[in-house]
């Protein structure tokens, strides 16, 4: 299939090779949580709720006490992709997409300010178009910064993939599904650094760092996005208050 | 960037599902035209003068694109919803526009209107997916119009009556392709333009025309709703017609839903179905299942067989339906007979342009005006197909192509349009500009970079010779054999190093691709590579410095490979020998000079090496090749004969399996997911089948376990006649398929296997020149000794099984038009010299016999039987496979000597053909 029109250098939904899909932010989507918030890249929606710093519920887990526990529970919701289906708990994938998840927070998250609590987030796919990792980074960021955990930096997170002789940035499900490699970057702006890169194919070296050029530039514009949302949220609190 | 989102529902194949895709909607796309000032693209397909903007719809394109592919034909917009479309439906015709669109020299722009703000349409309730798509080549014309202002006549050409109606009353100028043509005043052009008979302008006066002729001769295809409905519940069958090459009235339909070959008879049981169209068919009554030639002769066309070359294995053979047995079964009356059905609906159309010539009429009075001509088709599967021209006079006598536009239930033939005319010869398009414009500097000489790069080995001193067929100009292997100190010796076998001027991504290298192997016609070559190349820069000549890819062992006096070296190099060849040149020194024992000795070397190398792999079970297969000697100035061939094989021959043979075998190694283990390897399936049981018979028949057991078994058991295949074993050996092989090309990730490794040589890994890496399989091979060992980049083609998995796939098929093509060259030539030889002479038979048929004719290497048939007596007085014994006449001993059996009478016969115009006759 042709997933790059090779006469109109478009692809399937019309996008260009280096363009983002629509994104949107919001905060505040979970009255209860102490942060939470809604991201959406093109049809990819997910939510993220966090619960902390609180006290560690089970301190077997707690690995020591000078730094906060960082937890992250992943889940797609059964409604979030075409076929209705009971997904479920603990699976192999949601499992390992927790873990990159949580280790991706916790890199920016700064755990040495919080000793002896926890951190919970929680992120749901409320509905799956390709990039779930990357759009579930992005909220979880958003919602920890909306519960006022301080971080050394923004982290965001997007998905590059090779097809058709071609980068293209954030895959949406067809292309993803194509059998390509799917290059997901996690990135902090302002620090340039990257705290997550994952990749299960093969690719050569110097395409694969176009490749992965593309994804810091697509990381890049999501934190001008995220920052704007958050300070559009700041500003409305200021409001709020008077 | 305006962006937006539509919901698109989709059901999918059984259960129904929302997909929900996004569609961006954005207000950055060009229109394309240079006399546009607001779009500021960079690129303008379309000229500011052109005299009208044509936007063509949908069907334009299936059905008028050799229209569109001639050069009066230019400023076209494509809508990328005409593209889909044509996709969707055609996908051969859609290569065609694409390589419309992408060619610079045309002037034509796909517009991607589905993406364009003001463009794009939402389907209203009630409308069809047509009438939406319709509707959005309106609004599309509209807005170019509107988008380019009045000086410019934006012209939307369709050929749907309502389509047309509906844009002159949005106020869109639209024209049928027939009155635009017109306009244009070039009446070659009209005779392109395909006269579509349904639902068409023309339609009445097509009927006013020939109300007598009118009557139904083909039953209505079922509708498309139907036959799926069909094929679900097992009433219809599905699978891709194969019409008998001998047979013309007679087809057969693989399907996979009852395991069989299902039989067709007759054209109206065919119902206008073409050889590889994939139809729907319906089983008869098991009684009406073995009426088996009673309908060839409801037809005027008689139903012989052709003489032709004898094929070289089971791919090239024609399919028959072994009427043997299905008479013999008929006449006892089983119902083991196979499965006869007819087709009822057509899934696809496997229209092509096929080649032939008119059928010779006499003139019309008025020479100007439309003539209608029936065309005969140089294969004789395709049934005549009518065609409307202008141009009567100038197409009789020639070799035209012919593209097949429509047959409806009224016509006993299809009708179509002419595309090309080809005088005398084959159409051997010249190399562009572009292409040779990526040729190295000619004269080309050694440049001192070459020599200082330090990837590449100077071995001029080496004493390197190649040895090739006399005549031979693109010579593309040589070989050295020189003595070590330790008694061992160390073979080189040096590959012209092509892919050091033939670089990926290149219009040179696209081409190559594209032609996938150089053709080789009796007297003639159809290069895959410019001649620069192929003779002087690339070919390993004599004397001169060339640069090479190099495959080296050491090797023991026992050859032992002992260790094997791969790198580019710089030789120097000392001198070009032919086979029997090469032969003669050899056997000459008074020569001990240094080149002699590496002969002999190499030659007992070879040996052992040979007598190796036949251990191993490589079966040795003999084809039948002819030579010809061609009169140098008429080209006529002077005499034929069967090509002769001699040790020099075998010796180069075995070094570049040797070479082939190494670099698959090789490049196997750097790349196990993206080499290009070729393997050779084995035979199955059913393709052996007839080879079994025929041996049992002679008192000859063959063990087909494996192919080492089959191996001995040809060797041990003898008895007092000469060519008998060579004969068996004949037949063998064309029992086998043809060795292929495949990417090596798409197989496990079992699969690798090469049945005939016996090789668990084979690949071509020795003639670079002439098959592009070779170039790949060299740039992934360049890749894998790290010498250059893997081009990204190889990271491309259906890419590279793609252009798998297209060598096999150049490949299977090449030959084709060889034998094809081969058989025309011996047409031209026994037209001036019938002869008689031996033959054997092969096959027993029902009404006659298969003979070989050794000498010229030609099979055809013989018949018992007078033309339409079928079976007659003879009665044919399958076991035996021998056919004899009651109450006389008069018997022929397989394998059996005769002699026969052969002479050239035209029974049909521009169909001359080679007839045999018993004496």
């Amino acid at each position: 299939m042709e997933y790059v029109n090779p006469l109109t250098g478009f692809r399937v939904d019309g996008r260009r090779p280096n363009e983002m899909r629509q994104l949107k932010g919001e905060v505040g989507v979970v009255a209860r949580a102490d942060g939470s918030a809604l991201f959406e890249m093109g049809n990819t929606r997910v939510i993220a709720a966090v619960y902390g710093p609180r006290e560690v519920q089970n301190k077997g887990q707690q690995v020591n006490s000078k730094d906060a526990l960082v937890r992250c529970e992943y889940r797609m919701a059964d409604f979030s992709t075409g076929d209705r289906r009971r997904k479920p708990k603990g699976d192999r994938r949601s499992t390992e997409i927790s873990l990159v998840i949580r280790q991706t927070m916790e890199a920016s998250i700064l755990t040495h300010l919080m000793p002896r609590s926890q951190i919970d987030i929680f992120v749901q796919v409320l509905q799956a178009d390709g990039g779930t990792r990357a759009a579930c980074i992005n909220a979880a960021t958003l919602a920890l910064a909306d519960a006022g955990i301080p971080m050394r930096d923004i982290v965001t997170s997007c998905s590059a993939g090779y097809l058709c002789s071609t980068p293209l940035l954030d895959l949406n499900y067809i292309e993803d599904s194509a059998g390509g490699p799917d290059v997901t970057v996690g990135f902090l702006t302002k620090m340039d650094k990257v705290t997550l890169l994952q990749m299960d194919a093969k690719l050569p070296m110097d395409t694969f760092e176009t490749v992965m050029d593309l994804a810091i530039e697509g990381c890049k514009a999501i934190a001008n996005y995220i920052r704007e949302v958050l300070l559009e949220n700041t500003r409305r609190l200021e409001c709020q208050r008077g | 960037m305006l962006q937006s989102k539509t919901f698109v529902k989709k059901t999918r194949a059984g259960r129904v599902q929302k997909v929900v895709r996004e569609h961006y909607l954005r207000d950055d796309i060009s229109c394309g035209a240079a006399s546009c000032s607001t779009c500021g693209a960079v690129e303008h397909p379309l000229s500011a003068d052109a005299a009208a903007i044509l936007v063509v719809d949908t069907n334009v394109v299936l059905h008028q694109i050799d229209l569109l592919e001639n050069p009066a034909i230019d400023d076209v917009v494509l809508l990328s919803v005409v593209l889909d479309e044509v996709k969707n439906k055609n996908l051969a015709v859609f290569n065609r526009i694409k390589a419309l669109c992408s060619n610079k020299a045309r002037r034509f722009f796909v517009f991607t209107n589905e993406h364009h703000r003001d463009t794009y349409v939402k389907e209203m309730v009630g409308e069809s997916p047509n009438d939406r798509n319709d509707r959005a080549i309106r609004v599309a014309t509209r807005w170019y119009q509107s988008h380019l202002g009045e000086n410019v006549k934006v012209l939307l050409i369709t050929n749907d009556r309502d389509n047309k109606r509906k844009a002159i009353e949005e106020g869109i100028n639209a024209e049928t392709v027939e009155s635009y043509v017109r306009s244009l005043a070039q009446p070659g052009l009209l005779d392109l333009v395909v006269v579509s008979t349904s639902g068409d302008v023309t339609m009445e006066d097509v009927e006013d025309l020939r109300p007598s002729k009118k009557k139904v001769i083909y039953s209505e295809h079922k509708p498309m709703s139907e036959i799926t409905a069909g094929l679900r519940c097992g009433i219809y069958h599905q699978g891709k017609l194969r019409v008998n090459r001998y047979n013309p009235f007679e087809a057969y339909v693989g399907s996979e839903s009852i395991g069989d070959e299902i039989v067709i008879h007759g054209r109206s049981n065919m119902n206008r179905a073409f050889d590889g169209d994939i139809v729907a068919v319906e089983l008869l009554p098991q009684d009406q299942w073995h009426e088996s030639k009673s309908f060839i002769a409801d037809d005027d066309e008689d139903d012989e067989e052709d003489v032709h070359l004898a094929p070289n294995s089971a791919d090239d053979a024609p399919r028959k339906a072994n009427p043997t047995q299905s008479t013999a079964a008929s006449s006892a009356d089983s119902v083991s007979s196979r499965p006869v059905g007819r087709v009822v609906g057509i899934i696809k159309r496997n229209w092509n342009s096929y080649c032939g010539s008119l059928e010779p009429m006499p003139m019309p009075a008025g020479s100007g005006g439309v003539a209608h001509a029936l065309f005969v088709s140089k294969d004789r599967r395709i049934p005549k197909i009518r065609i409307q021209t202008r141009q009567l006079g100038n197409l009789l006598d020639k070799r035209i192509i012919v593209a097949v536009d429509s047959w409806d239930v009224l016509s006993r033939y299809p009708s179509g349009h002419y595309v090309v005319l080809i005088e005398n010869d084959i159409n051997t398009r010249p190399f562009s500009t572009q292409v040779l414009a990526c040729l190295p500097p000619l004269p080309w000489t050694l440049s001192p970079e070459d020599l200082a790069n330090p990837n590449r080995q100077d071995l001029r001193h080496v004493r390197v010779f190649s040895v090739d067929p006399p005549g031979c100009r693109d010579i593309d292997d040589a070989l050295h054999c020189t003595p070590l100190p330790n008694g061992n010796f160390e073979v080189g076998v040096h590959i012209a190093d092509v892919t050091n001027f033939v670089h990926p991504g290149t219009p040179l290298d696209e081409e190559a691709s594209q032609r996938g192997t150089s053709v080789y016609l009796v007297g003639q070559r159809i290069d895959m590579l410019p001649k620069p190349l192929t003779e002087d820069v690339c070919s390993l000549r004599a004397d001169v410095e060339r640069l090479a890819f190099s495959v080296i062992w050491e090797m023991t006096p026992h050859a032992d490979i002992i260790s094997t070296r791969y790198t580019k190099s710089v030789i120097k060849s000392c001198a070009a020998m032919s086979y029997v040149e090469a032969q003669a020194r050899m056997d000459d024992s008074r020569l001990v000079d240094p080149l002699t000795v590496d002969l002999r070397n190499l030659n007992s190398l070879a040996k052992i090496m040979r007598h190796r792999r036949c251990e191993r079970g490589a079966l040795t297969l003999a084809s039948a090749e002819v030579k010809f000697e061609i009169d140098s100035e008429t080209h006529d061939p002077l005499d034929i004969g069967i090509y002769q094989i001699r040790e020099a021959n075998q010796m180069i043979e075995e070094f570049m399996l040797a070479a082939n075998i190494s670099v698959a190694e090789k490049i196997l283990k750097h790349f196990p997911l993206c080499s290009l390897l070729r393997r050779h399936p084995s035979p199955t049981k059913e393709m052996l089948e007839p080879l079994l018979r025929t041996a049992s028949s002679v008192g000859l057991n063959l063990d087909v376990s494996s192919s080492k078994a089959l191996a001995e058991s040809l060797d041990n295949a003898k008895n007092d006649d000469p060519y008998f074993n060579k004969l068996i050996r004949i037949l063998a092989t064309r029992c086998m398929t043809q060795a292929v090309y495949f990417c090596s990730g798409d197989l496990t490794f079992s699969e690798y296997y090469h049945y005939g040589l016996a090789a668990s890994l084979y690949t071509h890496f020795t003639s670079p020149i002439r098959r592009y399989a070779d170039v790949i091979v060299h740039r992934l060992l360049a890749a894998a000794l790290e010498i250059a980049k893997l081009p990204p083609l190889f990271q491309d998995g259906p890419q590279l099984t793609g252009v798998a796939d297209n060598l096999n098929y150049r490949h299977r093509n090449a030959q084709m038009a060889s034998r094809a060259s081969v058989e025309l030539h011996t047409l031209i030889y026994f037209r001036t010299r019938p002869m008689d002479t031996e033959a054997r038979i092969v096959k027993i048929k029902a009404n006659g016999f298969i003979v070989f004719v050794p000498k010229f290497g030609i099979e055809g048939p013989i018949y018992l039987t007078p033309k339409g007596d079928k079976g007659g007085d003879w009665v044919v014994d399958e076991v035996h496979q021998r056919v004899t006449k009651p109450g006389t001993n008069v018997s022929y059996a397989v394998l059996q000597t005769v002699m026969i009478h052969m002479e050239v016969v035209e029974p049909q115009p521009h169909r001359p053909k080679l007839q045999l006759t018993l004496i």
